[in-house]
């Protein structure tokens, strides 16, 4: 049964009280501090673009404006919900919650915290109980998170088809086409990461990830980081990838009929989605909560807390960086760089890594195999390239526009 | 426990199985597919195969019901059909008698076979030792990459061929005015 939901070692043994308490405050706690966290992202990113803009933004609703997204909120409950004509009404509705849920179980797999020093494991001690910080440790724990972005898919899609209109379709067909194309690069950078781990589990990929040097980003030599930003942003389809939503050629692309708390629901999955990719990218490359030193006074439990915190607002910070700074894709500009530089390069990059881990575990001589596979790289991106090139020269001989 | 799971699982199945013949609008009867795809997830969960259940969701939810939608949306074929007509007039008894066919040897196949599956891992050859996620997927690889290789390899020349043939099969070479 353990295995079967995932659950901490609280699960284990008699359930009692205790324990479920402390699950279940968990639970709220966790997806309360999801809700709030996306309140606030939203009004800083608000706010960090209009000081890039040197504008002022928010700044009337509560102290700096703090509150403003919540008065946004309060105002799109109480406005008219508007059904078109032409749309399929069950998908119409259903369409906000499947984007909306996916980005909030995300949560769940993230651990927040904990102990990782002097291999405690990430287990930390509350009222008495042995527990993570984290709702759920599945021994699936990446791959869930893999499912639950192929899943948000359909949000997106089935709005757009939906809405019986002709720019939401639009909007909906590139996405789809968008983000599974940018899956692949993602899911071959997070193979990388695997590869080194050892394991699946959300805990696990933080536990390998002691010092500086073990961070992921540093041992599977930053190329599989890049490719993931890049594929991470294409999928939630933030800019410079938003061609989804691209105002000037598609209205509003997928959500231009929703109205109302619909939309509200898209625009909170949207900016959910910015944080919880943050927080995949931490656990993944940047060592979760595992800290660089030892902050004094602060007992490690919340020492993790804390780091976690501070590396995920660094990557918030460059997602609203990049949104103000970088224009917008042309669609195949994206189609060109997901699948003839993303894909082929994440691809190389983990056959390399294989061949260095299984270099180290035959005890090969490291120079030869460095040499060798260094050639066998370099052949391969120059057939590639070569042939990227003939299919263009082949496609401009035709006459094509592009 | 393992019998709500079953019994909920099996309900979104069959509803979802039910709904892909019976709906007669393409995109709600993908939706009804991708009901049965998750339950079918669900049941490997319960089964202890969690690398299973996600990989069903990444690939068949995530992948290839997409494309079956992004296929639809974009032949705007979308709208309804109606499904009382017959384009094909043997077909659907055909249907029928193929179906209980399938049925009946299901059946006969777990009665004949009831002894195996009560007493584990003598007649189907799986490990009694679950443990945890990480043997899991270590023994799928060992039988994918090991025992399988050969069919595994050969399924993605199989693949790669399928691949380069479509592509053949739909680009026009512009100018040689045979095709378009």
């Amino acid at each position: 049964m353990n295995a079967l939901l995932g659950l901490d070692p609280l699960a284990i043994g008699d359930l009692i009280w205790a324990p479920l308490l402390i699950i279940l405050l968990k639970v709220v706690v966790i997806f309360a501090l999801g809700l709030l966290v996306t309140m606030f992202m939203v009004w800083f990113e608000r706010k960090a673009i209009a000081g890039m803009g040197n504008r002022i933004g928010p700044n009337k609703a509560g102290p700096w404006g703090l509150l403003q997204t919540l008065a946004d909120g309060i105002k799109l409950f109480f406005k008219e919900d508007l059904l078109p004509d032409r749309a399929d009404r069950f998908v119409f509705k259903l369409a906000p919650y499947l984007a909306f849920v996916p980005a909030f179980l995300v949560w769940s797999v993230i651990p927040l915290g904990g102990d990782f020093s002097d291999g405690k494991d990430g287990l930390v001690e509350w009222f008495g109980q042995t527990t993570r910080v984290q709702l759920a440790d599945p021994p699936v724990g990446i791959l869930l998170f893999m499912a639950l972005s192929s899943v948000a898919v359909y949000g997106i899609m089935l709005a757009g088809w939906s809405s019986g209109s002709k720019y939401p379709l639009l909007g909906s067909v590139r996405a789809s086409a968008q983000m599974v194309s940018y899956e692949a690069a993602l899911g071959l950078s997070i193979a990388t990461v695997l590869l080194l781990a050892g394991t699946l589990s959300t805990s696990g990929i933080v536990g390998n990830q002691g010092g500086f040097t073990d961070w992921h980003v540093v041992s599977t030599g930053v190329v599989p980081f890049i490719i993931f930003m890049l594929a991470a942003t294409a999928e939630m389809n933030r800019p410079p990838f938003d061609l989804v939503e691209a105002e000037q050629e598609l209205v509003g692309g997928f959500n231009t009929e929703y109205s109302s708390i619909r939309f509200g629901l898209f625009f909170l999955a949207e900016f959910m989605n910015t944080v919880t990719m943050s927080g995949i990218i931490v656990t993944l490359f940047f060592g979760g909560p595992q800290g660089l030193f030892d902050i004094p006074v602060i007992p490690g439990a919340i020492e993790g807390t804390i780091w976690f915190i501070a590396k995920v607002l660094v990557f918030l910070y460059v997602y609203v960086w990049m949104r103000a700074t970088l224009p917008r894709f042309r669609y195949d500009q994206l189609m060109d760089l997901g699948w003839k530089i993303l894909i082929p390069a994440s691809l190389g990059w983990f056959m390399l890594m294989a061949v260095l881990q299984l270099g180290r575990d035959e005890g090969w001589n490291r120079g030869v195999v460095g040499i060798i596979s260094g050639v066998v790289i370099a052949g391969c991106a120059g057939l590639m390239s070569a042939a990227v090139r003939t299919s263009r020269a082949n496609r401009e001989r035709e006459g094509a526009m592009f | 426990m393992e019998l709500v799971v079953f019994v909920l699982a099996a309900a979104m199945i069959l509803v979802g199985a039910v709904g892909v013949i019976v709906r007669s609008n393409p995109v709600h009867a993908a939706l009804s597919l991708i009901l049965t795809l998750f339950g079918v997830a669900v049941m490997f969960v319960a089964q202890n195969a969690h690398f299973l259940a996600a990989v069903q969701v990444i690939v068949y939810a995530g992948a290839i019901v997409v494309l079956f939608l992004f296929v639809i949306m974009l032949l705007g074929v979308d709208r309804s059909e109606d499904l009382s007509s017959e384009p094909f007039e043997v077909q659907r008894p055909l249907a029928a008698i193929v179906g209980l066919g399938v049925i009946g040897l299901v059946v006969a196949a777990v009665v004949s076979s009831r002894d195996a599956i009560t007493v584990r891992g003598t007649g189907l050859n799986v490990a009694d030792t679950v443990g945890d996620g990480d043997t899991n997927i270590k023994q799928l690889a060992r039988s994918v990459f090991g025992d399988y290789v050969v069919a595994f390899e050969v399924t993605s020349v199989l693949l790669v061929v399928a691949v380069v043939g479509t592509v053949l099969l739909t680009r026009r070479v512009k100018g040689s005015g045979k095709d378009s």
